[in-house]
């Protein structure tokens, strides 16, 4: 097995990780930075658990390999929060009672993040359709769905 | 929306306080199995599965793989020779002699990686001698056919199973009330019918995670994403023949179980394979495929239904078989056919009842608890055939429900007199929340549009004694710190148990902590986190405990002020007097103590309520007849209605909105309770459109979410209506009932029955699928 020295930035810091070829993202993430909000929830890229952003670009993150994330930029569920004031959407989504177990929250908080980043007023139907990778077992989505909008309207 | 009652309750009862771990789940800092580290020590462990639906074992040769470096243990049966199981002891830990389902754990192998564990198992030779499968439980009951398990009047059982040794029957529950041949020949509409829900899986997001540590000298460490870590100690201990003291569960923060990380499944094959490892912790991941159909599943029903009513719509009779198809162990699932038997009327009265209940082994993926507890699978045709029956009496179907659902003082199926209950009043508050009786017109001229409704009963299925308990320890800052054995699955269970704290002894919300993760050497005894039963059971403990605690603080406070204690009070974190207007923070005194009067020394101490809580009403039930005087604690009711769009062209079915309404007792927090009703709702919602596990010839064939689809946000209708109906439960804390459940369990016969509204087509089992509902609406001739 071949390793690679990649140099990236995860959450606003810089970064030099060794990799071995066959390292996805999420193992790097969670395995060689110690940063487990980010959640397995399939290895397939079905489940949306895993999504972080690379280069701004939500991204299932067990899909893509650690080496092709060299000089990129990543942002994690930790990096949401600025100086332990929460962002606007992880507000919104306590205030709503959009979190159950908490599991796909991490993966629902980063799409809604990359939607709000490109759409800061997103309808009810395009906040539906860019979470429609990102399942959840508990809350039925309504609550996750009232967050985003809430969300906008708090940025 | 709550429908109130008039009873003056103390805060923060009733008040809807956020989750108490929210700011942990949003930040990425929520602790999961896991995410627990343990250092280069941990090795990986991968578990051989069985290729075939029923074999014998005939050799296994490891020699290969112990030679591959970093293969530290390799554990098969042979090594663990002991049964395990809840009701009924009918498993090994690994398979001995015999696979009975594909996914039984043949072997486990632990490695210095998972790669290196998975090359292992490839470098392992078993033979097998393919035997004849059973893949239907209506066959699999006839005397007949081939035994899944010829060893099972040898097996232990809990003493209300009742195993048919030399059959396939698990359990069979009778139940017989009254002259049902006699009622049948009175009533002037009678409708039967057969239904078949087929197996589905619970599809947590987080995949089961355990990892496990045996040291030297004996102790067991097992950090698993559980719902029940007394449970697991206490069958891993005496599956391996070890003192339940010996193991150590450790249950972090839960990614969701619905009832699949309830008993014990593939936590004890960790645990098997640590005993090997020379103190090395050892963890097991599933992957998103085997927890498709290794892990339990939810057991597939085949049911018939006879039911007849008089001309006024007055059900006299009901006669229910229900084939339970429990998969290759029913160690767990027979409990689920016994729920079902004696739940088997669903929320009606009717005096004259046959019903036989019957788990059956299958060679399909072991059948365990699933939200509902098989109150969704046999309400799914019970209330297809009530909707029918009125139909065809010519009564409406909201109408024949508020006639026949069970009410106070009632006598139920198994003898036992109904407590205060507010189903009526669901029935009344979802009809009107659909309007129903309306109908509106479709979106499309190739679409119809039809109303639907459906309503439940289900009691904790448990032990009649299944207990909970609880401590209340209290800080020199004012802060109390809960101990509890139950586990926050994301249902908000610590949140309920604070504000019940908070009440109970009168401090601020904001000063209760839970003493979590649940760690089964250091918190108080829980039965298990399963049958919507904390709300009820731990809360009295909690409760129990916090009164002690309070007691404990005012026994002293009197002692000191020379006061009775009926004139002292603790508010918001403040001993006062009513007499005296004396007034001391309890923070003070609840370490420390207080002095005695001229420096005579001190009184008091530390503080630590306790408190427990287990029913101990509940009676044993007649084998022959079912017949007792108290079958359970009680029962939640609900409603629900539904209205649903059928596209004639495709037959798609779209649920434009849904209305739920549950007697909650008391919702210690609404905004939870409208949670679990809206998130149960979705579940129903997903497991009758879109969710089966395609089993061929004992092979699950859609093991991914590509090919098992559940539902997501487009799926969610617009408009859902959840109803807090408190009727108040006598021994709940503050009347409390559970719901958890619950809002699963009617909505698979609401959707159906909405259908039929729709297009005239009966839907004899789910998941309704375009494809199912088109070719219905082409045999009957809708479409052409």
């Amino acid at each position: 097995m071949a390793y690679h020295k990649i140099t990236l930035t995860v959450n606003g810091e810089a970064e030099q990780v060794e990799v071995s070829s066959n390292m996805t993202l999420l193992r790097m993430i969670r395995e060689k930075l110690g940063k487990t909000g980010t959640k397995n929830g399939c290895a397939a890229g079905e489940c949306g658990a895993c999504t972080v952003l690379v280069d701004g670009e939500p991204t299932n993150s067990c899909m893509m390999l650690a080496i092709e994330c060299d000089g990129k930029e990543i942002v994690t569920v930790e990096g949401l929060a600025d100086n332990g004031h929460l962002a606007p959407i992880q507000e919104a989504i306590i205030d709503s009672g959009g979190v159950q177990c908490g599991f796909c929250t991490p993966g629902i908080l980063i799409t809604s993040q990359a939607l709000l980043d490109r759409n800061p007023n997103p309808s009810e139907a395009e906040i539906k359709e860019a979470l429609v990778g990102n399942l959840c077992r508990c809350t039925g989505y309504v609550k996750i769905i009232d967050a985003v909008e809430a969300a906008a309207k708090m940025v | 929306m709550t429908i109130e009652t008039q009873e003056r309750i103390p805060k923060p009862i009733g008040e809807s306080k956020p989750r108490l771990e929210n700011d942990q789940k949003v930040t990425g800092a929520a602790i999961f199995a896991d995410d627990i580290q343990f250092g280069n020590s941990l090795l990986y462990a991968r578990i051989m599965h069985s290729p075939h639906p029923h074999a014998l074992i005939k050799s296994i040769d490891t020699s290969k793989a112990e030679e591959l470096p970093g293969v530290k243990a390799i554990v098969t049966g042979d090594d663990f020779p002991g049964y395990i199981g809840l009701y009924l002891q009918d498993r090994h830990i690994f398979c001995r002699d015999r696979v009975r389902y594909v996914g039984d754990p043949v072997l486990g192998v632990a490695a210095t990686s998972e790669e290196i564990a998975v090359k292992a198992l490839e470098l392992i030779d078993v033979e097998y001698e393919v035997l004849e499968p059973v893949l239907n439980p209506e066959e699999g009951a006839q005397p007949d056919a081939p035994l899944i398990h010829p060893d099972l009047g040898n097996y232990k059982v809990a003493n209300f199973i009742f195993p048919q040794p030399g059959t396939n029957i698990s359990n069979h529950f009778k139940l017989r009330k009254g002259d049902v041949e006699g009622a049948f020949e009175k009533c002037t509409t009678i409708v039967e019918r057969k239904f078949r829900v087929p197996h589905i899986q619970h599809v947590p997001i987080e995949t089961h995670v355990a990892i496990a540590q045996w040291d030297d000298t004996g102790d067991i460490t097992l950090w698993a994403s559980s719902q029940s870590p007394f449970a697991q100690r206490n069958l891993i201990a005496q599956a391996l023949g070890v003192s339940q003291s010996s193991v150590r569960v450790i249950a972090p923060k839960i990614g969701g179980g619905f009832g699949c990380k309830a008993g014990v499944s593939m936590e004890a094959l960790v645990v098997a394979i640590s005993s090997k490892t020379k103190g090395r912790p050892v963890k097991l991941v599933l992957t998103r495929e085997e927890e498709f159909h290794t892990a339990f599943v939810r057991q597939e029903l085949i049911g018939y239904y006879k039911i007849g009513c008089d001309d006024v719509g007055k059900i006299l009779a009901m006669e229910n078989t229900y084939y339970w198809g429990g998969g290759a162990s029913t160690e767990y699932g027979v409990n689920v056919t016994r729920a079902a038997g004696y739940s088997c009327t669903g929320p009606y009265e009717v005096p004259n009842v046959k019903a036989d209940s019957l788990c059956v082994y299958t060679n399909h993926p072991v059948g365990g608890a699933y939200r509902g507890f098989g109150m969704p699978e046999m309400h799914t045709g019970l209330e297809q055939t009530i909707d029918e029956l009125a139909y065809k009496a010519g009564i409406d179907p909201v109408k024949i429900r508020s006639i026949n659902c069970v009410k106070e003082g009632c006598e139920t199926v198994t003898g036992f007199k109904m407590h205060p209950t507010g189903l009526d009043k669901c029935i009344e508050e979802t009809a009107k929340a659909i309007k129903w009786g309306q109908k509106s017109p479709a979106n499309a001229p190739n679409k119809r549009r039809g109303k639907g409704t459906a309503i439940m009963w289900k009691a904790p299925a448990m032990p009649p004694n299944a207990g909970s308990s609880a401590w209340v320890e209290l800080a020199e800052d004012g802060t109390v710190n809960i101990g509890l054995g139950g586990q926050d699955l994301g249902q908000g269970a610590f949140t309920v148990m604070a504000q019940m704290a908070a009440a109970a002894l009168g401090v601020p919300y904001e000063s209760i902590r839970i003493s979590s993760p649940v760690d089964t050497r250091y918190s108080p005894y829980e039965w298990q986190t399963v049958a919507s039963r904390l709300t009820w059971s731990m809360g009295n403990a909690v409760v129990a405990a916090a009164k002690d605690a309070r007691k404990q603080v005012l026994d002293l406070v009197s002692e000191a002020w020379d006061e009775d204690p009926e004139n002292l009070d603790i508010r918001d974190g403040i001993v006062v007097s009513y007499k005296s207007e004396q007034e001391q923070p309890i923070k003070d005194i609840v370490v420390y103590g207080l002095p005695k009067p001229d420096d005579q020394g001190w009184m008091g101490g530390p503080i630590i309520g306790r408190g427990k809580f287990m029913p101990s009403y509940v009676t044993g039930l007649d084998a022959q007849t079912g017949q007792g005087t108290r079958s359970v604690v009680h029962y939640t009711v609900g409603s629900q209605s539904v209205e649903v769009e059928v596209d004639l062209d495709t037959g798609r079915v779209e649920v434009l909105r849904g209305a739920s309404a549950f007697d909650v007792g008391r919702a210690i927090n609404p905004a939870l309770v409208e949670a679990q009703i809206e998130g149960g709702f979705v579940q129903g919602m997903s497991s009758a459109l879109f969710e089966e596990m395609k089993m061929v010839d004992g092979f699950m064939q859609n093991p991914s979410f590509v090919d098992y689809r559940i539902a997501t946000t487009t799926d969610t209708p617009a408009d859902l209506k959840s109803i807090i109906v408190e009727v108040p439960q006598d021994d709940g804390p503050w009347g409390a009932r559970g719901i958890g459940e619950h809002p699963m369990v009617p909505t698979i016969a609401a959707i159906a029955n909405a259908i039929y509204d729709a297009v005239g087509v009966r839907m004899e089992s789910p998941p309704f699928s375009s494809e199912k509902v088109y070719l219905a609406m082409l045999e009957a001739g809708v479409v052409e």
